[in-house]
């Protein structure tokens, strides 16, 4: 049993598995270039604890904005969003910084790292929102990065790392804050095969080992064929296969 | 997020673009060093002038005798004899008065040995060079004594003892005037010349009495000079000493005085005035530049959230808050200008010092000016720096995150 796996059960009492995402009625429209777009047509969705989601769909269906309302960066104009048992559609903005601070981590097609900024620093970044002391936070930066297999980078540069990498420091930064649902958008878009079926093995194992929630949003079918459970995205409107 | 994580960000971030940084915060170094060299030598000229005003004995009163009108001619002022010593001992009993010196004053013809030399002889007491603040250079003045007993003694100034005595020493000699041998107690400091022209070094200086009874044969006095507690009583003691002297000359209600005041300490109050004006002018200009410098850091600020807008994004997914944000950018803001303003002084300190030592120019550099140009600085950089910021700040994430 892993650290963080001890650290969880210690976090949470243990009982069925927990309502991580629980989306009701989610609609969302927004206006592009003049033009309206009903990106959401009413989607309902949950995920629990220890699952391992992708959701497909082909470009424009609206897995993007999905991805923002459930990764706390959009709201939605109609329906309900609970995060871990949070009503999150009725917070502000400070408060949902904090929930994407402290219940998510981010993984982004391209990385999204502080440019110019070390490994470590990049994966302490989120602890200094969190108000984590500075000994503290390079020693759980750190801890995560080799834990990721980066022990010999941590002061690279992203622009000195390999793709892989990069998206390895950012799975790190996501993770270090320990949250309980991972969100990655298209991890391996900008990956060769070799590399986004390493990246690909590794988000298993840490669903498997460590029981972290995934919800991974994807338009290929052979990324999304290694989670436990798929949803595709069609016009707006979830088709659970 | 502490105060020490974002002050370690802002360094860091404006550590990675030094150049820009330093040129930056060079507009707010210009601006806060002119400040302070151009306040300093304003208030060194203030003070150069205040220094000369008080050698010329600022806060004293001159009177002098009036014109009289007899039968339809009025004669020039200081033409009548009206003027006593008496008037002279009773505004030294005016509240305020701390030391008068009546004076009269005559041409004379100086003999000592084989040479002559014509000039000016002053009959005064021993208040005159304490009123005039006139030191002696060497010997010593006459007493109280003296002018009672109307003694046959004087006292040279630098010019008469030059001509008359050239190098050797005048004390203890004797100069012959109209006929009356006079004892040399002591010579006078150098004065100079006066605002108008005239060497107020070729004089010579007798007691009072002496000079009345025995080379002009008059009673009445040419001048009385006051020194009053302080250039604001001095407009009370003026008012005083006109009411005591139109009661003592029995001048009527409709008459007209027959005596003239003349205020130094309003000459000396313009003159301060308009020193204390130019260096506000001064100081003004120069903030001016600190201004310039100030806007020069919300423009680089402005750049820098452009620049940063992915960044900001980022930061936002991974939980800052709006005002984390803000924060963020006003410290980077905040410590330009107060960075800038610290080398300011410095370089505005050196420079006035500079100027000082290779100009001779005087300055003063006075602790209220650092004070202003720094936390004028400091504002600087919260003021030009907070619209930045809130711009950063109101960005939404994912426009932010989305941004090429």
């Amino acid at each position: 049993m892993s650290a963080m796996q001890k650290q969880m059960q210690k976090e949470m009492p243990k009982q069925s598995p927990k309502e991580v995402i629980n989306i009701q009625g989610l609609h969302k429209t927004y206006v592009l270039d003049g033009v309206q777009v009903h990106a959401l047509r009413g989607i309902d969705l949950t995920l629990h604890q220890g699952e391992y989601l992708a959701i497909m769909g082909p470009s424009g269906s609206g897995k993007s904005t999905l991805m923002n309302i459930i990764g706390c960066l959009d709201v939605p104009d109609q329906g309900s969003y609970w995060l871990n048992g949070q009503d999150v559609t009725k917070m502000h903005s400070d408060a949902l910084a904090q929930v994407r601070n402290r219940e998510l981590g981010f993984v982004f097609q391209n990385f999204n790292l502080l440019a110019r900024t070390s490994a470590v620093e990049n994966v302490e970044t989120p602890l200094i929102y969190a108000g984590v002391a500075k000994a503290e936070r390079r020693r759980r930066a750190i801890d995560m990065l080799q834990r990721l297999g980066l022990a010999e980078r941590l002061y690279h540069l992203p622009n000195q790392l390999s793709g892989g990498q990069q998206q390895r420091v950012a799975i790190a930064r996501a993770l270090v804050t320990r949250p309980s649902l991972l969100l990655a958008d298209e991890p391996t878009g900008n990956m060769d095969s070799a590399t986004s079926a390493e990246l690909l093995t590794l988000l298993a194992k840490l669903n498997l080992e460590d029981g972290l929630t995934i919800a991974l949003i994807t338009h290929e079918a052979d990324v999304a064929a290694k989670a436990q459970r798929k949803v595709t995205l069609i016009d707006g409107q979830l088709e659970h296969n | 997020m502490n105060w020490a994580a974002a002050l370690q960000l802002a360094l860091k971030a404006l550590w990675r673009n030094k150049t820009r940084a330093m040129l930056t915060a060079l507009g707010v170094i210009i601006g806060v060093a002119s400040v302070i060299a151009m306040v300093a030598i304003g208030s060194g000229a203030q003070q150069r002038i205040a220094e000369q005003l008080a050698s010329m004995g600022t806060n004293t009163l001159v009177i002098r005798p009036g014109s009289v009108t007899r039968g339809g001619v009025r004669t020039g002022a200081g033409t009548t004899t009206s003027l006593t010593r008496a008037d002279a001992e009773a505004i030294r009993d005016i509240p305020g008065v701390i030391a008068i010196a009546p004076t009269v004053r005559t041409g004379v013809q100086l003999r000592y040995r084989g040479t002559n030399w014509g000039t000016a002889i002053e009959g005064v007491t021993p208040d005159y060079i304490s009123v005039k603040s006139w030191p002696l250079a060497e010997g010593e003045f006459f007493t109280e004594q003296h002018v009672i007993s109307a003694a046959h003694v004087c006292v040279l100034g630098q010019t008469v003892a030059r001509e008359l005595f050239g190098l050797s020493n005048p004390i203890g000699e004797t100069v012959v005037m109209k006929g009356m041998a006079c004892q040399v107690l002591g010579v006078l400091s150098e004065k100079g010349a006066t605002a108008w022209g005239s060497d107020q070094d070729d004089s010579v200086f007798a007691p009072l009495t002496t000079v009345q009874r025995k080379i002009m044969g008059v009673t009445h006095i040419d001048r009385v000079e006051v020194q009053t507690a302080g250039r604001e009583a001095t407009y009370q003691v003026m008012k005083d000493v006109t009411q005591l002297l139109r009661y003592r000359h029995r001048i009527q209600e409709e008459q007209a005085d027959d005596f003239r005041i003349y205020n130094r300490a309003e000459l000396a109050k313009t003159s301060e005035e308009s020193a204390a004006v130019f260096t506000w002018l001064l100081g003004s200009i120069a903030s001016v530049s600190l201004l310039v410098g100030g806007i020069g850091i919300m423009n680089i600020m402005l750049v820098s959230v452009t620049e940063r807008t992915r960044e900001i994004g980022i930061r936002m997914a991974l939980g800052a808050r709006r005002r984390d944000i803000l924060w963020q950018f006003l410290l980077e803001a905040m410590l330009l200008s107060v960075a800038g303003g610290i080398i300011g002084i410095f370089l505005g300190l050196g420079g006035a010092l500079g100027l000082a030592q290779f100009s001779n120019f005087p300055v003063s550099i006075t602790p209220w000016s650092i004070i202003l140009a720094f936390s004028f600085a400091g504002l600087v950089g919260v003021f030009f720096g907070m619209h930045p910021a809130r711009k950063a700040s109101r960005l939404q994430p994912i426009e932010a995150l989305r941004y090429e």
